[in-house]
Protein backbone atom coordinates (compact mmCIF):
# COMPACT_ATOMS: atom_id res chain seq x y z
CA UNK A 1 0.00 0.00 0.00
CA UNK A 2 1.30 3.39 0.40
CA UNK A 3 2.53 2.22 3.62
CA UNK A 4 4.33 -1.44 2.07
CA UNK A 5 6.60 -3.94 3.79
CA UNK A 6 6.83 -2.20 7.13
CA UNK A 7 9.11 -4.33 9.56
CA UNK A 8 7.18 -4.50 12.64
CA UNK A 9 9.66 -4.33 16.16
CA UNK A 10 9.36 -6.63 18.49
CA UNK A 11 8.45 -5.65 21.54
CA UNK A 12 9.17 -5.78 25.20
CA UNK A 13 7.19 -7.58 27.81
CA UNK A 14 5.50 -6.87 30.97
CA UNK A 15 2.33 -6.00 32.94
CA UNK A 16 2.48 -2.78 31.14
CA UNK A 17 2.28 -4.27 27.87
CA UNK A 18 -1.05 -6.86 29.03
CA UNK A 19 -3.05 -3.48 29.67
CA UNK A 20 -1.63 -1.94 26.41
CA UNK A 21 -2.57 -5.01 24.32
CA UNK A 22 -6.47 -5.10 26.36
CA UNK A 23 -6.69 -1.70 25.82
CA UNK A 24 -6.59 -2.33 22.41
CA UNK A 25 -8.47 -5.29 22.41
CA UNK A 26 -11.22 -3.30 23.91
CA UNK A 27 -10.99 -1.01 21.08
CA UNK A 28 -9.66 1.89 22.88
CA UNK A 29 -7.49 4.69 21.09
CA UNK A 30 -3.97 5.16 22.13
CA UNK A 31 -3.18 8.90 22.52
CA UNK A 32 0.03 10.42 21.94
CA UNK A 33 1.11 10.73 25.64
CA UNK A 34 -0.35 7.20 27.03
CA UNK A 35 2.41 4.90 27.58
CA UNK A 36 3.09 2.33 24.54
CA UNK A 37 5.48 -0.37 23.70
CA UNK A 38 8.72 0.98 21.82
CA UNK A 39 8.04 -1.67 19.75
CA UNK A 40 4.79 -0.07 18.58
CA UNK A 41 5.92 3.42 18.30
CA UNK A 42 8.93 2.55 15.99
CA UNK A 43 6.44 0.74 14.26
CA UNK A 44 3.88 3.45 14.01
CA UNK A 45 7.08 6.46 12.89
CA UNK A 46 7.90 4.23 9.81
CA UNK A 47 4.48 3.33 8.40
CA UNK A 48 2.87 6.76 9.21
CA UNK A 49 5.98 8.55 7.38
CA UNK A 50 6.36 6.17 4.84
CA UNK A 51 2.64 6.96 4.19
CA UNK A 52 2.99 10.68 4.54
CA UNK A 53 6.38 10.24 1.96
CA UNK A 54 3.50 8.61 -0.39
CA UNK A 55 1.32 11.55 -0.62
CA UNK A 56 3.90 13.97 -1.13
CA UNK A 57 5.97 12.56 -3.74
CA UNK A 58 2.71 11.33 -5.05
CA UNK A 59 2.15 14.44 -6.33
CA UNK A 60 4.27 14.83 -9.03
CA UNK A 61 3.35 11.63 -11.64
CA UNK A 62 0.22 14.15 -11.67
CA UNK A 63 1.86 17.23 -11.52
CA UNK A 64 3.53 16.38 -14.69
CA UNK A 65 0.15 16.56 -16.16
CA UNK A 66 -1.37 20.42 -14.43
CA UNK A 67 0.26 22.59 -17.17
CA UNK A 68 -1.13 20.30 -20.27
CA UNK A 69 -4.54 19.27 -19.00
CA UNK A 70 -6.75 19.00 -21.90
CA UNK A 71 -9.07 21.76 -20.42
CA UNK A 72 -9.17 24.70 -18.04
CA UNK A 73 -11.71 23.00 -15.85
CA UNK A 74 -9.93 19.46 -15.92
CA UNK A 75 -6.52 21.36 -14.70
CA UNK A 76 -8.28 23.06 -11.75
CA UNK A 77 -9.82 19.57 -10.73
CA UNK A 78 -6.51 18.11 -11.20
CA UNK A 79 -4.93 21.09 -9.06
CA UNK A 80 -7.21 20.71 -6.44
CA UNK A 81 -6.19 16.63 -6.53
CA UNK A 82 -2.57 17.36 -6.34
CA UNK A 83 -3.43 19.73 -3.32
CA UNK A 84 -5.66 17.70 -1.48
CA UNK A 85 -2.66 15.17 -1.41
CA UNK A 86 -0.25 17.77 -0.30
CA UNK A 87 -2.52 18.07 2.66
CA UNK A 88 -3.04 14.31 3.37
CA UNK A 89 0.88 14.14 3.33
CA UNK A 90 0.83 17.14 5.91
CA UNK A 91 -2.30 15.37 8.31
CA UNK A 92 0.21 12.54 8.32
CA UNK A 93 3.08 14.10 9.05
CA UNK A 94 1.69 16.00 12.03
CA UNK A 95 0.57 12.22 13.08
CA UNK A 96 3.74 11.18 13.13
CA UNK A 97 5.19 13.97 14.82
CA UNK A 98 3.14 13.54 17.93
CA UNK A 99 5.30 9.91 18.54
CA UNK A 100 8.82 12.40 18.70
CA UNK A 101 10.43 12.57 15.82
CA UNK A 102 10.59 16.07 13.63
CA UNK A 103 9.51 16.88 10.26
CA UNK A 104 13.04 17.85 9.58
CA UNK A 105 14.20 14.18 10.38
CA UNK A 106 11.57 12.57 8.48
CA UNK A 107 12.01 15.03 5.61
CA UNK A 108 15.60 14.04 6.02
CA UNK A 109 15.19 10.57 6.17
CA UNK A 110 12.75 10.53 2.79
CA UNK A 111 15.41 12.56 0.56
CA UNK A 112 18.54 10.44 1.78
CA UNK A 113 16.42 7.19 0.92
CA UNK A 114 16.75 5.91 4.38
CA UNK A 115 12.62 6.01 3.96
CA UNK A 116 10.84 4.43 1.73
CA UNK A 117 7.52 6.01 -0.12
CA UNK A 118 4.98 3.59 -2.28
CA UNK A 119 6.38 1.73 -5.23
CA UNK A 120 3.43 3.18 -7.82
CA UNK A 121 4.65 6.59 -7.60
CA UNK A 122 7.62 5.44 -9.36
CA UNK A 123 5.74 4.94 -13.10
CA UNK A 124 5.72 7.50 -15.52
CA UNK A 125 2.47 9.18 -16.56
CA UNK A 126 3.17 9.15 -20.61
CA UNK A 127 -0.33 10.25 -21.60
CA UNK A 128 -3.17 12.15 -20.06
CA UNK A 129 -4.85 8.90 -20.01
CA UNK A 130 -2.76 7.43 -17.03
CA UNK A 131 -4.19 10.44 -14.75
CA UNK A 132 -7.26 9.17 -15.58
CA UNK A 133 -5.87 5.60 -14.35
CA UNK A 134 -4.20 7.07 -11.47
CA UNK A 135 -7.40 8.09 -10.18
CA UNK A 136 -9.36 5.52 -10.69
CA UNK A 137 -6.82 2.30 -10.01
CA UNK A 138 -4.04 4.36 -7.40
CA UNK A 139 -6.66 6.62 -5.32
CA UNK A 140 -8.88 3.17 -5.68
CA UNK A 141 -6.66 1.11 -4.06
CA UNK A 142 -5.69 3.67 -1.36
CA UNK A 143 -9.09 3.88 -0.75
CA UNK A 144 -9.39 -0.06 -0.23
CA UNK A 145 -6.66 0.50 2.40
CA UNK A 146 -6.85 3.61 4.26
CA UNK A 147 -10.81 3.12 4.94
CA UNK A 148 -10.12 0.16 7.47
CA UNK A 149 -7.03 2.44 8.80
CA UNK A 150 -9.73 4.90 10.39
CA UNK A 151 -10.12 2.35 12.93
CA UNK A 152 -6.62 1.93 13.67
CA UNK A 153 -5.69 2.06 17.38
CA UNK A 154 -3.71 4.87 17.22
CA UNK A 155 -5.95 8.22 17.42
CA UNK A 156 -4.24 11.16 15.99
CA UNK A 157 -3.37 8.42 12.85
CA UNK A 158 -6.86 7.27 12.73
CA UNK A 159 -8.64 11.09 12.73
CA UNK A 160 -5.73 11.97 9.98
CA UNK A 161 -7.37 8.93 8.33
CA UNK A 162 -11.13 10.10 8.81
CA UNK A 163 -9.93 13.07 7.10
CA UNK A 164 -8.13 11.77 4.15
CA UNK A 165 -11.07 9.27 3.03
CA UNK A 166 -13.51 12.10 3.07
CA UNK A 167 -11.44 13.71 0.28
CA UNK A 168 -10.29 10.27 -1.34
CA UNK A 169 -13.77 9.66 -3.53
CA UNK A 170 -13.60 13.09 -4.97
CA UNK A 171 -9.87 11.92 -6.50
CA UNK A 172 -11.20 8.50 -7.70
CA UNK A 173 -14.40 9.73 -9.48
CA UNK A 174 -12.16 12.67 -11.09
CA UNK A 175 -10.06 10.07 -12.27
CA UNK A 176 -12.77 7.52 -13.93
CA UNK A 177 -14.47 10.78 -15.23
CA UNK A 178 -11.62 10.78 -17.06
CA UNK A 179 -11.60 7.28 -18.24
CA UNK A 180 -14.82 7.57 -19.51
CA UNK A 181 -14.75 10.67 -21.83
CA UNK A 182 -11.47 8.74 -23.20
CA UNK A 183 -13.03 5.60 -23.13
CA UNK A 184 -16.04 6.94 -25.15
CA UNK A 185 -13.93 9.19 -27.31
CA UNK A 186 -12.24 8.82 -31.10
CA UNK A 187 -10.15 5.36 -31.41
CA UNK A 188 -6.90 7.37 -30.56
CA UNK A 189 -8.27 7.82 -27.27
CA UNK A 190 -9.65 4.27 -26.91
CA UNK A 191 -6.04 3.33 -27.48
CA UNK A 192 -4.79 5.94 -25.10
CA UNK A 193 -7.11 4.79 -21.88
CA UNK A 194 -6.61 1.00 -22.96
CA UNK A 195 -3.26 1.71 -22.96
CA UNK A 196 -2.98 3.51 -19.32
CA UNK A 197 -4.68 0.35 -17.81
CA UNK A 198 -2.41 -1.88 -19.38
CA UNK A 199 0.47 -0.38 -17.76
CA UNK A 200 -0.76 0.79 -14.10
CA UNK A 201 -3.07 -2.35 -13.30
CA UNK A 202 0.09 -4.29 -12.08
CA UNK A 203 1.71 -1.74 -10.58
CA UNK A 204 -1.40 -0.67 -8.80
CA UNK A 205 -1.95 -4.76 -7.58
CA UNK A 206 1.40 -4.24 -6.51
CA UNK A 207 0.41 -1.67 -4.29
CA UNK A 208 -1.23 -4.15 -1.60
CA UNK A 209 2.53 -5.06 -1.32
CA UNK A 210 3.29 -9.25 -1.30
CA UNK A 211 1.41 -12.22 0.28
CA UNK A 212 1.77 -11.62 4.08
CA UNK A 213 0.26 -14.58 4.72
CA UNK A 214 3.42 -16.41 6.50
CA UNK A 215 4.56 -12.65 8.06
CA UNK A 216 5.64 -11.95 11.27
CA UNK A 217 5.50 -8.59 11.16
CA UNK A 218 1.81 -8.65 9.55
CA UNK A 219 0.83 -10.88 12.32
CA UNK A 220 2.23 -8.25 15.15
CA UNK A 221 0.97 -5.18 13.14
CA UNK A 222 -2.51 -6.84 13.13
CA UNK A 223 -2.25 -7.51 16.96
CA UNK A 224 -1.79 -4.13 17.68
CA UNK A 225 -4.31 -2.87 15.18
CA UNK A 226 -1.88 -0.63 13.04
CA UNK A 227 -3.00 -3.08 10.34
CA UNK A 228 -6.44 -4.70 9.57
CA UNK A 229 -6.31 -6.68 6.58
CA UNK A 230 -3.85 -8.95 5.20
CA UNK A 231 -2.56 -7.76 1.86
CA UNK A 232 -3.90 -10.09 -0.08
CA UNK A 233 -7.84 -9.89 1.16
CA UNK A 234 -7.76 -5.93 -0.01
CA UNK A 235 -6.19 -7.02 -2.95
CA UNK A 236 -8.88 -9.19 -3.97
CA UNK A 237 -11.37 -7.08 -3.00
CA UNK A 238 -9.78 -4.37 -4.94
CA UNK A 239 -9.70 -6.84 -8.17
CA UNK A 240 -13.33 -7.63 -7.40
CA UNK A 241 -14.52 -3.96 -7.67
CA UNK A 242 -12.21 -2.92 -10.29
CA UNK A 243 -12.58 -5.40 -13.18
CA UNK A 244 -16.91 -4.79 -13.49
CA UNK A 245 -15.38 -0.73 -13.52
CA UNK A 246 -12.95 -1.58 -16.31
CA UNK A 247 -15.93 -3.72 -18.47
CA UNK A 248 -18.26 -0.63 -18.00
CA UNK A 249 -15.91 1.47 -19.82
CA UNK A 250 -15.30 -1.35 -22.11
CA UNK A 251 -11.65 -2.39 -21.62
CA UNK A 252 -9.58 -4.92 -21.03
CA UNK A 253 -7.87 -5.72 -17.99
CA UNK A 254 -4.25 -6.84 -19.35
CA UNK A 255 -4.67 -10.39 -17.79
CA UNK A 256 -5.46 -13.63 -19.54
CA UNK A 257 -6.15 -15.40 -16.56
CA UNK A 258 -8.90 -13.43 -15.07
CA UNK A 259 -12.17 -15.25 -14.62
CA UNK A 260 -14.72 -14.94 -12.03
CA UNK A 261 -15.35 -18.14 -10.06
CA UNK A 262 -18.55 -18.69 -9.72
CA UNK A 263 -18.37 -21.00 -6.91
CA UNK A 264 -16.49 -17.99 -4.78
CA UNK A 265 -18.34 -15.11 -6.14
CA UNK A 266 -14.49 -13.50 -6.72
CA UNK A 267 -11.92 -13.19 -9.50
CA UNK A 268 -9.09 -15.21 -9.86
CA UNK A 269 -6.23 -13.16 -11.31
CA UNK A 270 -2.52 -13.25 -12.00
CA UNK A 271 0.24 -11.72 -9.73
CA UNK A 272 1.98 -9.02 -10.07
CA UNK A 273 5.47 -9.76 -11.14
CA UNK A 274 7.45 -9.46 -7.33
CA UNK A 275 10.97 -8.97 -9.05
CA UNK A 276 9.80 -6.14 -10.31
CA UNK A 277 8.08 -4.95 -7.00
CA UNK A 278 11.15 -5.15 -4.92
CA UNK A 279 13.69 -3.72 -7.76
CA UNK A 280 11.54 -0.64 -7.44
CA UNK A 281 11.49 -0.69 -4.15
CA UNK A 282 14.89 -1.00 -3.69
CA UNK A 283 15.33 1.97 -6.19
CA UNK A 284 15.33 0.90 -9.05
CA UNK A 285 12.32 1.68 -10.96
CA UNK A 286 11.59 4.04 -14.21
CA UNK A 287 11.59 6.75 -12.31
CA UNK A 288 12.87 6.66 -8.79
CA UNK A 289 15.99 8.81 -9.28
CA UNK A 290 13.85 11.37 -11.14
CA UNK A 291 11.27 11.60 -7.81
CA UNK A 292 14.18 11.99 -5.14
CA UNK A 293 15.60 14.44 -7.09
CA UNK A 294 12.93 16.65 -7.89
CA UNK A 295 12.05 16.29 -3.66
CA UNK A 296 15.75 17.09 -2.93
CA UNK A 297 15.65 19.84 -5.32
CA UNK A 298 12.56 21.31 -3.70
CA UNK A 299 13.80 21.28 -0.15
CA UNK A 300 16.97 23.01 -1.25
CA UNK A 301 15.34 25.50 -3.75
CA UNK A 302 12.81 26.60 -0.43
CA UNK A 303 15.86 26.61 1.83
CA UNK A 304 16.23 30.27 1.64
CA UNK A 305 12.36 30.56 1.74
CA UNK A 306 11.86 28.85 5.21
CA UNK A 307 14.94 30.87 6.56
CA UNK A 308 13.57 34.16 5.46
CA UNK A 309 10.33 33.67 6.74
CA UNK A 310 11.97 32.64 10.14
CA UNK A 311 13.75 35.67 9.97
CA UNK A 312 11.30 38.11 9.18
CA UNK A 313 8.82 36.52 11.71
CA UNK A 314 11.57 37.05 14.64
CA UNK A 315 12.24 40.80 13.81
CA UNK A 316 8.44 41.04 13.85
CA UNK A 317 8.22 39.92 17.13
CA UNK A 318 11.44 41.91 18.09
CA UNK A 319 9.89 45.01 16.68
CA UNK A 320 6.80 44.19 18.63
CA UNK A 321 8.50 43.70 22.22
CA UNK A 322 10.41 47.07 21.56
CA UNK A 323 7.66 49.16 20.44
CA UNK A 324 5.68 47.82 23.88
CA UNK A 325 8.79 48.54 26.05
CA UNK A 326 8.88 52.18 24.31
CA UNK A 327 4.68 52.53 25.32
CA UNK A 328 5.25 51.63 28.75
CA UNK B 1 20.42 35.18 16.51
CA UNK B 2 22.35 34.96 13.50
CA UNK B 3 23.22 31.69 14.46
CA UNK B 4 19.47 30.50 14.62
CA UNK B 5 18.84 32.45 11.21
CA UNK B 6 21.75 30.51 8.89
CA UNK B 7 21.57 27.39 10.70
CA UNK B 8 19.68 24.99 8.19
CA UNK B 9 18.54 22.63 10.85
CA UNK B 10 16.06 25.47 11.89
CA UNK B 11 12.86 23.85 11.79
CA UNK B 12 9.36 26.64 11.97
CA UNK B 13 7.64 26.23 15.34
CA UNK B 14 4.44 23.72 15.15
CA UNK B 15 1.07 24.95 15.45
CA UNK B 16 -2.14 23.30 17.18
CA UNK B 17 -4.93 23.98 15.25
CA UNK B 18 -8.57 24.63 16.37
CA UNK B 19 -11.56 24.99 13.96
CA UNK B 20 -14.71 26.43 14.26
CA UNK B 21 -16.84 24.43 12.10
CA UNK B 22 -20.47 26.25 10.40
CA UNK B 23 -22.77 25.35 13.11
CA UNK B 24 -22.70 27.54 16.12
CA UNK B 25 -20.22 24.50 17.19
CA UNK B 26 -17.21 25.74 19.71
CA UNK B 27 -13.72 25.68 18.32
CA UNK B 28 -12.30 21.88 17.88
CA UNK B 29 -8.61 20.41 17.42
CA UNK B 30 -8.25 19.23 14.13
CA UNK B 31 -4.28 18.54 13.58
CA UNK B 32 -1.35 20.82 13.50
CA UNK B 33 1.00 22.23 11.52
CA UNK B 34 4.55 24.04 10.65
CA UNK B 35 4.85 27.88 10.21
CA UNK B 36 6.78 30.42 11.63
CA UNK B 37 4.63 32.97 12.84
CA UNK B 38 0.63 32.84 13.50
CA UNK B 39 -0.09 34.71 11.05
CA UNK B 40 1.17 32.43 8.79
CA UNK B 41 0.22 29.54 10.78
CA UNK B 42 -3.35 30.71 10.18
CA UNK B 43 -2.84 30.79 6.46
CA UNK B 44 -1.64 27.42 5.84
CA UNK B 45 -4.65 26.16 8.62
CA UNK B 46 -6.86 27.97 5.85
CA UNK B 47 -5.06 25.55 2.71
CA UNK B 48 -4.16 22.59 4.86
CA UNK B 49 -7.71 22.14 7.01
CA UNK B 50 -10.54 24.69 5.07
CA UNK B 51 -10.38 23.36 1.47
CA UNK B 52 -14.00 22.27 1.73
CA UNK B 53 -15.78 25.21 4.04
CA UNK B 54 -15.08 23.18 7.20
CA UNK B 55 -14.86 26.21 9.22
CA UNK B 56 -16.01 29.63 9.51
CA UNK B 57 -13.21 30.82 12.58
CA UNK B 58 -9.27 29.19 12.84
CA UNK B 59 -7.44 29.05 16.23
CA UNK B 60 -3.69 28.29 16.11
CA UNK B 61 -1.86 27.93 19.60
CA UNK B 62 1.99 27.70 19.49
CA UNK B 63 2.40 23.60 20.83
CA UNK B 64 4.70 24.25 23.38
CA UNK B 65 2.34 26.75 25.08
CA UNK B 66 -0.47 23.94 25.46
CA UNK B 67 0.06 22.11 29.26
CA UNK B 68 -1.74 18.88 28.84
CA UNK B 69 -2.81 16.38 31.90
CA UNK B 70 -0.42 13.48 32.02
CA UNK B 71 -2.69 10.03 30.90
CA UNK B 72 -1.21 8.92 33.94
CA UNK B 73 -2.96 11.32 36.85
CA UNK B 74 -6.65 9.85 35.08
CA UNK B 75 -7.49 8.16 38.45
CA UNK B 76 -7.14 10.55 40.78
CA UNK B 77 -7.81 13.65 38.74
CA UNK B 78 -11.17 12.56 37.75
CA UNK B 79 -11.86 10.52 41.20
CA UNK B 80 -13.64 13.29 43.09
CA UNK B 81 -16.28 12.95 40.09
CA UNK B 82 -17.15 9.36 40.21
CA UNK B 83 -18.20 9.61 43.62
CA UNK B 84 -20.49 11.61 43.60
CA UNK B 85 -23.22 10.38 41.37
CA UNK B 86 -26.04 13.09 42.99
CA UNK B 87 -24.99 15.50 39.96
CA UNK B 88 -26.61 13.83 37.55
CA UNK B 89 -30.60 14.08 37.47
CA UNK B 90 -31.23 10.20 37.03
CA UNK B 91 -30.08 10.02 40.94
CA UNK B 92 -33.36 11.41 42.02
CA UNK B 93 -36.27 8.94 41.86
CA UNK B 94 -39.74 11.74 41.29
CA UNK B 95 -43.27 9.76 41.12
CA UNK B 96 -44.36 9.86 37.22
CA UNK B 97 -47.71 12.04 38.73
CA UNK B 98 -45.07 14.70 38.74
CA UNK B 99 -45.05 15.01 35.35
CA UNK B 100 -42.28 16.79 33.02
CA UNK B 101 -39.12 17.37 35.41
FE1 LIG C 1 -4.06 10.91 -0.68
FE1 LIG D 1 -3.15 9.31 -3.11
FE1 LIG E 1 -5.89 10.66 -3.39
Amino acid sequence: MYAQMVKSENTDSGPELDAFQARIDAGEKIEPKDWMPAGYRKTLIRQISQHAHSEIVGQLPEGNWITRAPTLERKAILLAKVQDEAGHGLYLYCAAETLGVSRDELTEMLLDGRMKYSSIFNYPTLTWADIGAIGWLVDGAAIMNQVPLQRTSYGPYARAMVRICKEESFHQRQGYDIMMKMAQGSEAQKRMAQDALNRYWYPSLMMFGPSDKESVHSAQSMKWRIKINSNDELRQKFVDQTVPQAEYLGLTVPDDNLRLNPETGHYEFSEPDWTEFFEVLNGNGPCNKERLEARNKAWDDGQWVRDGMMAHARKKAARAAASKVAAE
Amino acid sequence: MSDQNTNPRTEWPLWEIFIRGQHGMSHRHVGSLHAPDAEMAIKNARDVYTRRNEGVSIWVVEAEKITASSPSDKGPMYEPSQSKVYRHPTFFDIPDDVGAM
